[in-house]
């Protein structure tokens, strides 16, 4: 029923996906933890820099993105000075992109979590001999967990549906920058509806199931002792 | 230095402390004062909770904060029992109790299985603390805060945020805390009840000020600054039951100066009690009472007489044997039998209450 094609751009879907939850987990755990903990006058303006993307339109991310990829863009000349050729039209350059595109959906749901995980649980582990960085993960950490799992399915299930930006920093390239939402653009602009009709189908059952997954994940999140 | 000081200031925008106090290396010393006046915020600024309090805290020697430098809390050896348990949500029961003994650098002094058995939480160790009621939790966490070995225990009203059934499920097991621990303790309360049942050493606390502090015993027989716990003066003294006397079902208490007859109850003889005599039980007299129907009749010398908050009433102390007592009379008695400082009297002591 699928074409390698098509299979050939789930498959690139799911390992661009993964890739950038990963990388969300290891950065936006600071982040969030940061505007949690902070009282800076940056705490607002980092916040809304963090939810910007939520509000742009992915067109107009990917072309910054874009520019500063380019090869006279300061990332640009970054990479390209440690050796990497070029990132736009690449799977490493798609990530990146993807990165900042599904940030908020990583930081956010994390940032709710350590709120509610509140001061008192860091005070506590204070006066059991925990170092500040040995209270974040061996109290807070554990008591964010379902927060940690709604923001990776959030994020997972945002990088999935992305495109805009897809087409802006990574074209439309087999096997590199084709995931399937580019994919099933391309079988409608190439009249084949049938094609688009499984992919699509896959995507629409997959969202589904991950927004009942979160659905079914909440009622345990209730906790405070 | 042997023992605590402790010199504390917050300034915050609506609120300041400036508290300042001494306190015994050992035994129970109770923060006592009315909800809001700073005794929560000063026990935390002794724990280091409270990044922007500035001063000098030491505990039998050593020096947590001075003028230079301030430990973080993680480094003070202190175990802390927060108003409602506060335990990891994520962590068992042993899990929380072994959380703080496992980071603990001290020499271990506190056997974990004594601990668990002292304050009765074996059947709990592999619950979580969501199944655990309000009292069982905040056993758990006076345990999890005793299992670092600390060198002092700080209580923020362990009780306050539990019924009476609950608070006196807890109580004795504090009791024999400090009797079977030599550990110095700073309890935050607002019960007269808790300090009188519990405390060696008082601090009042007011608008974030020390107005007093000393031995419990001394400290409540004060007339020039009577503090009183809830609405009653009273002198608190240390007693030990004498004997027993079955036929009236009396017991005697011997103090130093003098003894009390007092309803029996369940004590035995050799107990050490704690008695509680409230100023408005205590009258005096210029002769010998003879037949009168109250039992406790004792001789006294009158040191101090202050005019009560109360119009036309007198705080009277006294002393008897070694001990202080203190009277509440009216202006009239004491213009009718002319008393002076330095007069010997007699008191009758209409009850004595045991704590």
């Amino acid at each position: 029923m699928l074409t390698a094609e098509a299979l050939q751009a789930l498959w690139l879907t799911l390992q661009l996906s993964t890739v950038v939850t990963l990388i969300l987990l290891v950065i936006g755990t600071p982040i969030a933890w940061w505007l949690v903990q902070t009282r800076s006058w940056l705490k607002r303006p980092i916040g809304a820099l963090v939810a910007l993307p939520l509000v742009l339109p992915p067109s107009v991310l990917g072309f910054y993105l874009l520019l500063a990829m380019g090869p006279q863009g300061p990332v640009g000349q970054f990479t390209r000075a440690i050796g990497i050729e070029q990132l736009p039209f690449t799977f490493w350059g798609l990530v990146i992109a993807s990165v900042f595109y599904s940030l908020p959906f990583m930081v956010q749901p994390l940032q709710t979590a350590f709120e509610a995980v509140g001061k008192r649980p860091m005070e506590v582990a204070a006066t059991l001999r925990a170092s500040p960085l040995d209270a974040f993960f061996s109290v807070a950490l554990p008591m964010a967990v379902p927060g940690f799992v709604t923001a990776s399915i959030m994020t997972f299930a945002h990088t999935v549906g992305e495109f805009g930006v897809v087409l802006m920093i990574g074209g439309n390239i087999a096997g590199q920058t084709r995931v399937a939402s580019v994919q099933i653009y391309d079988y409608v602009e190439a009249m084949e509806y049938s094609q688009a009709h499984s992919l699509s189908a896959i995507l629409l059952l997959f969202s589904f199931l991950v927004l009942l997954a979160l659905q079914m994940w909440r009622p345990q999140t209730k906790r405070e002792v | 230095m042997s023992g605590i000081q402790v010199k504390l200031q917050i300034n915050w925008p609506n609120f300041s402390l400036d508290a300042a106090f001494e306190a015994p290396g050992q035994g129970i010393t109770a923060l006592f004062g009315s909800s809001g006046c700073g005794k929560t915020s000063l026990l935390r600024s002794i724990a280091g909770l409270e990044p922007s309090a500035r001063g000098h805290v030491s505990i039998n020697g050593e020096v947590w904060q001075d003028d230079q430098h301030s430990i973080p809390t993680h480094q003070r050896e202190l175990g802390y029992v927060f108003q409602e348990a506060s335990l990891f949500p994520h962590l068992s029961v042993l899990g929380n109790l072994q959380f703080g003994r496992k980071r603990s650098h001290a020499k271990a002094q506190i056997d974990l299985d004594a601990l668990i058995d002292l304050l009765g939480i074996a059947p709990l160790l592999q619950r979580k603390p969501e199944s655990l009621s309000g009292g069982e939790r905040q056993r758990v966490g006076i345990a999890r805060a005793l299992a670092v070995n600390p060198h002092l225990l700080l209580m923020d009203e362990p009780l306050a945020a539990l019924d009476l059934a609950r608070k006196q499920e807890i109580l004795p097991y504090l009791e024999r805390l400090h009797r079977e621990l030599k550990l110095p303790v700073l309890y935050v309360t607002h019960s007269p009840d808790e300090v009188v049942r519990l405390a060696h050493h008082i601090v009042v606390v007011d608008a974030g000020r020390v107005v007093a502090s000393g031995s419990l015993v001394d400290t409540l027989s004060r007339v020039d600054l009577p503090i009183r716990l809830g609405d009653d003066l009273g002198a608190v003294l240390q007693a030990k039951v004498a004997d027993i006397d079955s036929q009236w079902k009396l017991a005697r208490l011997d103090f130093t100066g003098g003894i009390f007859w007092t309803r029996a109850q369940q004590l035995v003889v050799g107990d050490a009690v704690r008695v509680r005599v409230l100023a408005r039980d205590v009258s005096i007299a210029r002769e010998k009472p003879t037949a009168s129907t109250i039992q406790n009749v004792l001789s006294a010398r009158i040191t101090d007489m202050v005019n009560d908050e109360q119009d036309g009433f007198i705080v009277v102390r006294v002393i008897v044997g070694e001990s202080a007592l203190i009277a509440r009379v009216t202006q009239r008695s004491v213009a009718e039998l002319k008393l002076e400082l330095d007069q010997s009297v007699w008191i009758q002591v209409k009850s004595v209450a045991l704590t």
